[in-house]
């Protein structure tokens, strides 16, 4: 009975160890993380002092993210595009992958329709955020709260 | 560098806003994973993506590691003429691939 306990505490032991173990692996191989601060800092430099507006800008990207290593992401701007009112440029920033910034897209009126598509990677759950910076000089953003079950960025590559 | 796949319809009616989508294939390593070695993987990026027509830039990119592998970028343009679409990637070391797309406006 004595050495049943005895195994039975080691054992719990050697996976209470295994588990710390894991933990700072796990900690010690994430990169440091953005944060909604660094991504309003990120946002300051690309747009400058000036007031952001909600609306007109319309992101686009599903809600429910199995896979952050490649995340379709579409961005439309409500503009009609003339040589006097166009989109100037479309900014995408997030808030949790190591770098807020995830492009910039500078347009013009030869557009004929201010939007564009890619992929993008998302480390964690979080909000995305569009700006749209219109030839008048005004500033209107868009944001999504996204939720990511596997994560990009971090994971280890195949052997 | 890589091969790149490019879609701009072949004819378009003059005024008409046509969609183009292109793709490159590229790891775009984010420098963040860890290697197999316990190393980091080092960063490769395409940085910069640009498209002219007839020499005249319709669409510029600048690109970051939160961009997904094999960056696919779709994006509109207004058939003014028959001519020329440039397609440009460049890498963080400079290396520029250049590829090109005829269209005809009727």
């Amino acid at each position: 009975m004595k050495l049943e306990m005895d195994r039975d505490r080691s054992r719990r032991e050697i996976l209470q160890a295994a588990a710390a173990l894991a933990g700072g692996v796990l900690l010690s191989i994430r990169p440091a993380a953005a944060t909604p601060e660094m991504m309003k800092d990120a946002v300051r430099a690309v747009i400058g002092e000036a007031p952001v507006k909600k609306g007109k800008v319309n992101l686009d990207l599903p809600p429910l993210v199995e896979n952050g290593n490649s995340v379709p992401c579409t961005v439309a701007v409500e503009s009609p595009m003339t040589a006097a009112d166009y989109v100037k440029a479309i900014h995408i920033f997030n808030e949790k992958n190591p770098q807020p910034n995830v492009i910039s897209v500078k347009l013009g009126p030869r557009a004929g329709r201010a939007g564009f598509s890619t992929r993008i990677r998302l480390a964690d759950s979080q909000t995305v955020t569009a700006i749209a910076e219109l030839s008048d000089g005004s500033f209107w953003s868009d944001d999504i709260d996204v939720i990511v079950t596997l994560a990009a960025c971090i994971e280890d590559p195949k052997p | 560098m890589a091969r790149a796949l490019i879609h701009v319809p072949a004819t378009a009616k003059k005024g008409e806003i046509i969609e183009i989508k292109t793709l490159i294939s590229h790891v775009m390593e984010t420098g963040y994973r860890i290697g197999v070695t316990g190393q980091p993987i080092p960063r490769d990026i395409i940085e910069d993506f640009a498209c002219t027509y007839n020499g005249e830039e319709i669409f510029h990119a600048k690109l970051y590691p939160a961009i997904a592998a094999n960056p696919y970028i779709t994006f509109f343009t207004v058939a003014t003429e028959s001519g020329t679409l440039a397609f440009s990637w460049t890498d963080q070391h400079g290396a520029t691939q250049v590829q090109t797309a005829a269209i005809t406006v009727e």
